[in-house]
């Protein structure tokens, strides 16, 4: 059979979402079922005096309104943990609906349970509570210098957290023998996920068997078990099972555990009835855990040839009100261990404080403290490019690690396994028509009209999340690695059971690639199911490009398995020793007698009737592995953005986007262009148009799609797109992870171009997003219009 | 205080009484268990709830059921020709136009009405033709792709 | 996103409507119903009773009667945007509502209802007011005509009086030879207008020889550029001409948000009103 790794199949999810058969939690429906709406609070920062639920218990269709005084009354737990510890990490407390105090603009007070969603709405008008504002802390570098309003008692002057990496000496002795040196203050801009399909739960209690089941909008159904369990329902785990129906997108924003799944659990398990909650968009838009959100000082020594010899980052990173999920991880370990970035630094050292802020909590979003740190580094870069003279292409080639220097270990904890740079920069170079595009930008720069502008980043990131034991010496507080069980059924097709739950990755098609490969089967012979705590045995979920490298490699071992055990049945058939088995094509051969050989089908049926048979061996054909990657993965490639600035609106237009990336070797490769292009419309969106931006009281403005600009089809343009493949050294597959490239290269690539665009005005930097107002100021107060 | 509605949806006669306050995207879902169609924002901005009415794109989500008396709705489920798939649904399926599927019947149905008024749109036709659909997923660089390869398929 | 709870009444007449909202206080009319449901789905609008005036026949339709095209106010923008009596007669109007959100909204969108709710960012008040149109509007007192100049009064706010409906919209009609332009600098979320400037023009030769421009997206109500063409006609009508004249535009009391100010907004109104200007007359024959 011709190979299926490596070939562009269609994929397997699509037939029911393009005919509108795809179910999604909100599409679930169950006999007597509830609806809540939860009431929020309106002040970003204030105490709660009194809560006045009488009105709501008695409108039309209400069945239940409960407050904090409910859960408490309960005896429910009722809080939200946090799954990532750091050093002297200050923990307050997160209770799933606030009783004291509130502390941002979201965050929920009551619950209103009716028997219609339109009811429970009008409902929760009714709920008046009295609240006493108090002053608001928004921005992570103003929330901690000592004169902001205090959100936490456990938190002095709002620090979360005061972490470094780095040798500090090192870094102090380059700057003072450097030639040249950098700085650049910068923002790197609040993002809200926005996942088209906002969050939703359905939670399902029955009191005669004291079991639950909560379908959700969840990227890892057990994660979401586990900490419930742990802290806020008051159920053991095998008395919950959580489910992802299809789920419709995430971003990580599906990650987290937050307050409102809990509190849908919560009615369920008191009304003993089926509870849904949905939310609205500007529900989802607040207390969603929202992405990047730092204030930076960056500095770059380099010697007289150009050569980087030190970096020195300092960084002030918003978590929000509470402690999300993997909040604490993501502006540590996600970021400041990126900071080598594809280059050779000799010394590093970052700091970063995390602030809580009156906003909603911030966390893992595509990308995850990687974007940030490659936004660091790639943007120093440029301004090292032109400060240098050498140029935007030969800066970066003249600090690359070289091919031959691999494993590199950085001066940030991790060693890259492989890579090899010049090329993927050399094709994106080629792509692009560089030399012509240089000399159509100096005739612009000639006249007064539109300018053109060229933009680079060479990234890294560090995905497929991730050898356990070191993250377990990070702080994680759960392993990192994956789980795949193996089924093959009597008649010989395979049913694979994945922790890996797909949200849009198209998992299906690619996890039965693998098998269907391994085992010389046509694919439809291949089911994978995933998203069930009910039928997986576990699984970490799918984040941080992970799904391939380590789900996928799970599932490859398993396979292996059953081989193995497959050939000890084959020889028993055969009477042959195990050892002299071969498998391909379908069959089971004698090694050096090809003629000598029984069929995959009736060796699988062997193993079900177990009537001629092994007597050492049990029968049936499963397999489990439980996965757990030696290292990270370390994907890396190089993006060019070309755009054209009016200078007199400040508006930017994409003219061409080039991503050459290296994912290592690739399964689907059509799918692996979906998530390029993906991400590349998120990272571009960050650049150009996305920013949450709140108010000095704590108020979102930009909650809806009114305010927030989320990318829209006609001001994309279409992207080109090439790989070099460098595969990885450590896992069976050889892959590295595609989810999140996209969005972790593309801000600096656009970036530096309209920085580049702006050269002739002398602007060094503009914070993202670019809108087109930042840029007409920025010119207009250059002096040189 | 309910309102009788007659409309024919997907080639089917549909009464009903409802409430006036409820929306065409809430009867198709919640009433008719019709849940292609879905809700992605309250702005009518994301277009997730597209359906056509007598065969012009329309967001179900800022429409009363009530508007909808008397017309003849097309949803998701309805496009295709029994089993056979419309080709703007198999388009998708071919050029990988979707991944989590959530913002993809109403992008298929915008994709729809904008292919029976505009047979072959250039690439910027089909960017300006579905600006009223929002996906986050996709990158738009594939949507555009199977767009064409249905508009080619249906011309051929 | 789910409506509070409202009594619904369907006219099939104009006079039926109007004794309607006679007889509920506190009574919206609904057509498309793209301006009233997004704010009764986020409860910013909580009408007590919604008249659907969407099934009256003589609110619809565009027709041209001598000099003048006719546009009922239940026209719906994919209408006028795909008209060829308004493409033939005054393409300005069609232009600006083929810029209007997108399909979906203007599948279901009136020009009645849009120029009732009076967002500022709207794109047809500044090319209405540009073109000189007139509103009708009936009452209990009858029927009356409002010059669109007048009858945007404030934010979200127009001359109609209680009891009133919007049944039509007079343009006159535009020679074949002139030119116009509607240029709309687009909110990257909402879709709204930043700044959108209409502008037509008629020439003599290299002359100005008369014109209209208005811009919207930068005041509470259309901005006025009758100064401009009053500078500009007559007079040979350059780019340089054309720049001078909007760069004395200086608009009072400019819009600002999140997105961009009005020091912003007022720069935008310059430039967008030369671009459109120096576009209405390339598209023009002499």
């Amino acid at each position: 059979m011709a190979r299926i790794l490596g070939t562009s199949i269609k994929r397997r999810e699509d037939p029911a979402l393009i005919t509108g058969r795809g179910k999604y939690t909100d599409d679930l429906k169950l006999q007597g079922m509830l609806h809540a709406v939860i009431v929020r609070s309106p002040h970003a920062h204030a105490t709660i005096k009194k809560i006045d639920t009488a009105a709501a218990k008695a409108a039309p269709g209400v069945v239940a309104v409960y407050t904090a005084a409910d859960v408490a009354k309960a005896g429910t737990p009722g809080m939200i943990p946090v799954g990532w510890l750091l050093p002297n990490l200050k923990i307050p407390p997160h209770p799933m609906l606030a009783s004291e105090k509130v502390r941002y603009v979201g965050d929920g007070v009551a619950v209103v349970v009716a028997e219609d969603r339109y009811q429970a709405r009008d409902a929760a008008d009714l709920v008046l509570v009295d609240y006493e504002p108090l002053t608001a802390a928004t921005d992570p570098k103003k929330a901690v210098d000592g004169t902001a309003a205090q959100i936490h008692a456990e938190a002095e002057n709002n620090i979360a957290f005061d972490w470094e990496i780095g040798d500090a000496a090192a870094v102090t002795a380059a700057f003072a023998s450097a030639a040249k040196t950098i700085e650049l203050d910068l923002r790197n801009n609040r993002l809200i996920p926005h996942a088209i399909e906002p969050r939703a739960v359905l939670a399902d209690f029955n009191s005669a068997k004291g079991d639950i089941t909560i379908w959700m909008t969840t990227q890892n159904p057990h994660v979401h078990r586990l900490l419930m369990c742990m802290a806020s329902i008051g159920l053991p785990e095998h008395k919950v099972r959580v489910i992802a129906p299809e789920v419709g997108g995430g971003f990580g924003s599906k990650i987290h555990h937050y307050p409102d799944e809990t509190i849908t659990a919560f009615c369920s398990m008191q009304l003993d009835r089926p509870v849904e909650w949905a939310a609205t968009r500007t529900e989802t838009n607040l207390t969603d855990a929202h992405g990047r959100d730092h204030v930076t000082k960056a500095e770059l020594a380099l010697d007289a040839n150009g050569k980087i010899t030190g970096l020195r980052v300092n960084t002030y990173a918003a978590m929000g009100s509470y402690l999300s999920t993997f909040a604490p991880a993501v502006p540590t370990y996600l970021y400041g261990t990126l900071l080598s970035g594809q280059y050779t630094i000799p010394a590093i050292h970052c700091r970063v404080i995390g602030a809580f802020t009156n906003t909603s909590p911030v966390d893992a979003y595509r990308g995850a403290g990687r974007p940030e740190a490659t936004f660091v580094v790639e943007r120093l870069l440029h301004l090292a490019g032109e400060a240098t003279g050498l140029g935007q292409a030969e800066i970066r080639r003249r600090n690359f690690i070289p091919a031959d220097a691999f494993p590199f270990q950085t001066q940030v904890a991790l060693a890259y396994d492989s890579g090899n740079y010049a090329p993927a920069l050399d094709r994106a170079l080629e792509m692009v028509g560089y030399d012509q595009l240089r000399r159509d930008q100096e005739i612009r720069r000639k006249g007064k009209g539109k300018q053109i502008g060229i933009g680079f980043s060479s990234f890294i990131e560090a995905c497929g999340l991730a050898p356990s034991a070191v993250v377990g010496s990070l702080g994680a507080q759960a392993g990192q690695w994956e789980s795949a069980e193996v089924r093959v059924n009597p008649t010989g097709s395979v049913s694979v059971y994945t922790g890996s739950s797909s949200h849009g990755q198209g998992h299906e098609t690619t996890f039965s690639q693998i098998v269907a490969e391994k085992l010389d089967l046509d694919v439809s012979q291949v089911d994978v199911i995933h998203g069930d705590t009910g039928s997986v045995q576990f699984g970490m979920g799918t984040y941080g490009s992970r799904s391939a490298a380590v789900g996928g490699s799970a599932i490859w071992k398993s396979v292996d398995k059953i081989i193995e055990k497959a050939k000890k049945i084959a020889a028993h058939l055969l009477e042959a020793a195990a050892e002299d088995i071969e498998f391909g094509g379908g069959k089971f051969t004698v090694k050096g007698a090809p003629d000598r050989g029984v069929a995959w089908g009736d060796v699988v049926l062997q193993a079900y009737l177990a009537h001629n048979y092994p007597a050492d061996l049990e029968p049936g054909l499963t397999a489990t592995t439980f996965y757990d990657p030696a290292n990270f993965t370390y994907p890396f490639g190089t993006h060019i953005c070309v755009v054209e600035v009016d200078p007199e609106t400040g508006t930017t237009k994409l003219l061409r986007y080039i991503a050459v990336d290296d994912v290592g070797n690739v399964i689907n490769p059509m799918i692996v262009d979906g998530q390029v292009h993906g991400g590349l419309a998120q990272g571009i969106g960050q650049a150009l148009w996305e920013g949450a931006v709140y108010d000095d009281g704590g108020q979102l403005l930009t909650g809806s799609l009114m305010d927030y600009a989320l990318p829209k089809i006609h001001n994309h343009i279409p992207f080109e797109l090439d790989r070099t493949v460098t595969p990885c050294p450590h896992n069976p597959l050889g892959v590295k992870g595609v989810g999140e490239a996209g969005a972790i290269a593309s801000p600096p690539a656009v970036v530096n171009a309209v920085m580049d665009a702006l050269q002739p005005w002398g602007i060094r930097h503009i914070d993202m997003p670019l809108a087109a107002e930042k840029v007409w100021r920025a010119i207009a107060a250059s002096g040189r219009v | 205080m309910g309102q009788k509605i007659k409309l024919e949806v997907n080639g089917k006669t549909v009464e009903r009484e409802v409430e006036a306050r409820l929306l065409l995207v809430h009867l198709l879902r919640e009433e008719l268990g019709l849940t292609g169609t879905n809700v992605g924002c309250e702005t009518s901005l994301c277009g997730a709830c597209t359906v056509l009415i007598d065969g012009e794109a329309v967001k179900s989500c800022t429409q009363l059921a009530v508007q909808a008396h008397g017309r003849k709705v097309t949803t998701i489920e309805g496009l295709a020709n029994g089993t056979e798939l419309h080709p703007l649904q198999q388009g998708f399926w071919e050029k990988h136009g979707l991944q989590c599927g959530y913002c993809t019947p109403g992008m298929i149905l915008s994709a729809a009405y904008l292919l029976s008024h505009n047979p072959k749109p250039t690439d910027q036709e089909i960017r300006e033709g579905l600006k009223g659909n929002l996906c986050r997923c996709t990158g738009y660089h594939n949507i555009v792709e199977a767009v064409r390869w249905a508009a080619d398929q249906m011309s051929s | 996103m789910y409506p509070a709870k409202f009594e619904y009444v369907r006219a099939s007449s104009v006079a039926e409507a109007i004794g309607l909202l006679g007889q509920h206080e506190d009574a919206k009319l609904i057509a498309g119903g793209h301006s009233l449901i997004p704010m009764m789905k986020l409860r910013l609008a909580q009408p007590a009773t919604v008249i659907d005036i969407g099934g009256i026949a003589e609110l619809k339709g565009i027709a041209k009667n001598g000099n003048t095209v006719r546009i009922g106010s239940l026209t719906r923008h994919v209408e006028i945007a795909s008209s060829k009596v308004l493409h033939q007669h005054c393409p300005l109007l069609a232009e600006a509502a083929a810029e209007i959100g997108d399909a979906q909204v203007r599948n279901r969108g009136t020009i009645g209802g849009n120029i009732a709710h009076a967002d500022p960012g709207s794109d047809l008040p500044a090319a209405l007011c540009a073109l000189g149109a007139t509103i009708h509007l009936r009452g209990p007192a009858g029927e009356r005509a409002v010059a669109a100049t007048d009858f945007f009064v404030d934010l979200l706010t127009t001359d109609l009086g209680a009891g009133e409906v919007v049944v039509a919209v007079e343009v006159e009609a535009l020679s074949e030879k002139s030119g116009s332009c509607y240029l709309k600098f687009e909110n990257p979320a909402s879709g709204y207008a930043v700044v959108g400037a209409a502008a037509w023009v008629a020439l003599d030769g290299k002359r100005l020889a008369h014109g209209g421009l208005a811009w919207n997206g930068v005041t509470a109500t259309p901005l006025s550029g009758a100064a401009v063409i009053k500078a500009l006609t007559g007079n040979e009508f350059t780019d340089a001409a054309i720049e001078a004249a909007c760069a004395a535009v200086e608009p009072t009391d400019p819009l600002g948000d999140v997105y961009a100010s009005g020091e912003y907004r007022a720069h935008l109104t310059q430039v967008y009103g030369r671009r459109a200007l120096q576009a209405a007359r390339d598209r023009a024959k002499p």
